[in-house]
């Protein structure tokens, strides 16, 4: 129970999340309308999502100055439910898109294909894609920690152009582009309203907890299961 | 007097013109401000809404849990 606290922590802001974000005041825009309330799920799904990575790469790192397995397994398990939740992600940002952009503000679906955090979302979980395609590829489990755990620093080097950089530099549908003259939507003091930042902040921490906690579940699963590799 | 009731005359379209003009205005002065889930929220479904999210939201959680001391079982038994 120690230990748990973080998992409870988990449930309780995800519970706020919920409850505070369908019944708070949200800001009144246009063409967003009630939807902005996606904020506290959508968005937060690629903040995991970019969190997990953060960790999967700090324990591949770890792995290449130790050479300790279990430091691939848990790159490899928070890799893959980053990943997970990128496509999460994904897939909510295509409903929203239907309803906003396409139906409200009837874009072409050429401009929405055009939009490039789309473009580079895409190209960012792809290359995490051919992470996991890597791994399968090898038989000798030294040989396979070893480059997929180097591919894996590569893999997230790329999240810097194709996620963040890219697409505040060209013009684009999301906020943040040059065309709204802001940095960063999310984080940006002058660019989100107070009201969202209530339940946005702590909705990213207790998405990023669960995220981490399913992934723990896998990796200790994993640990069992080679229990007799490890120590062998 | 028949000059005063011509300018009635004429100025009575103009005035009803006018209110008319107002009112069917009414609508897209309401659209100024955007649209939102006003009602759902007076009648109370909105409510309705999150006990739906909550539930499976409390489902989940158990779920995860109990996968989590199955897992801790595990780990002691071996």
């Amino acid at each position: 129970m120690k230990k748990s606290w973080w998992k409870i922590l988990s449930f309780v802001l995800l519970t706020y999340t919920v409850v505070g974000g369908f019944l708070m005041d949200v800001p009144r825009l246009a063409i967003l309308n009630e939807s902005i309330r996606n904020l506290y799920f959508h968005v937060c799904m690629w903040f995991s999502m970019m969190i997990l990575f953060i960790i999967s790469v700090v324990y591949s790192i770890k792995y290449l100055s130790g050479f300790d397995y279990k430091n691939d397994i848990y790159a490899k398990n928070f890799a893959k439910l980053g990943a997970f939740l990128g496509i999460l992600g994904y897939a909510t940002g295509a409903i929203w898109a239907n309803y906003t952009w396409v139906a409200d503000q009837n874009q072409s679906l050429a401009s929405v294909l055009k939009e490039p955090k789309l473009l580079g979302a895409a190209i960012a979980l792809l290359i995490y894609g051919a992470y996991f395609v890597l791994r399968s590829s090898f038989t000798d489990i030294d040989k396979r920690a070893r480059i997929s755990a180097v591919y894996n620093i590569f893999a997230f080097v790329m999240l810097f152009p194709s996620i963040w950089i890219i697409p505040r530099l060209v013009g684009s549908l999301h906020p943040g582009a040059p065309g709204s003259d802001s940095g960063n939507p999310a984080l940006n003091f002058k660019d989100i309203d107070s009201r969202l930042r209530m339940i946005f902040y702590p909705a990213i921490i207790g998405w990023t907890l669960l995220g981490i906690w399913i992934s723990t579940l896998k990796i200790r699963l994993e640990l069992i299961k080679d229990k007799n590799l490890l120590n062998g | 007097m028949a000059n005063k009731k011509r300018n009635l005359y004429l100025q009575c379209p103009k005035f009803i013109g006018c209110l008319l003009f107002l009112i069917l205005n009414l609508p897209t002065f309401a659209q100024d401000k955007p649209e939102m889930a006003d009602v759902m929220r007076s009648n109370g479904k909105i409510y309705v809404v999150v006990a739906v999210c909550l539930t499976i939201l409390i489902g989940l959680f158990v779920y995860v849990f109990a996968l989590d001391r199955k897992i801790k079982k595990m780990e002691k038994d071996n």
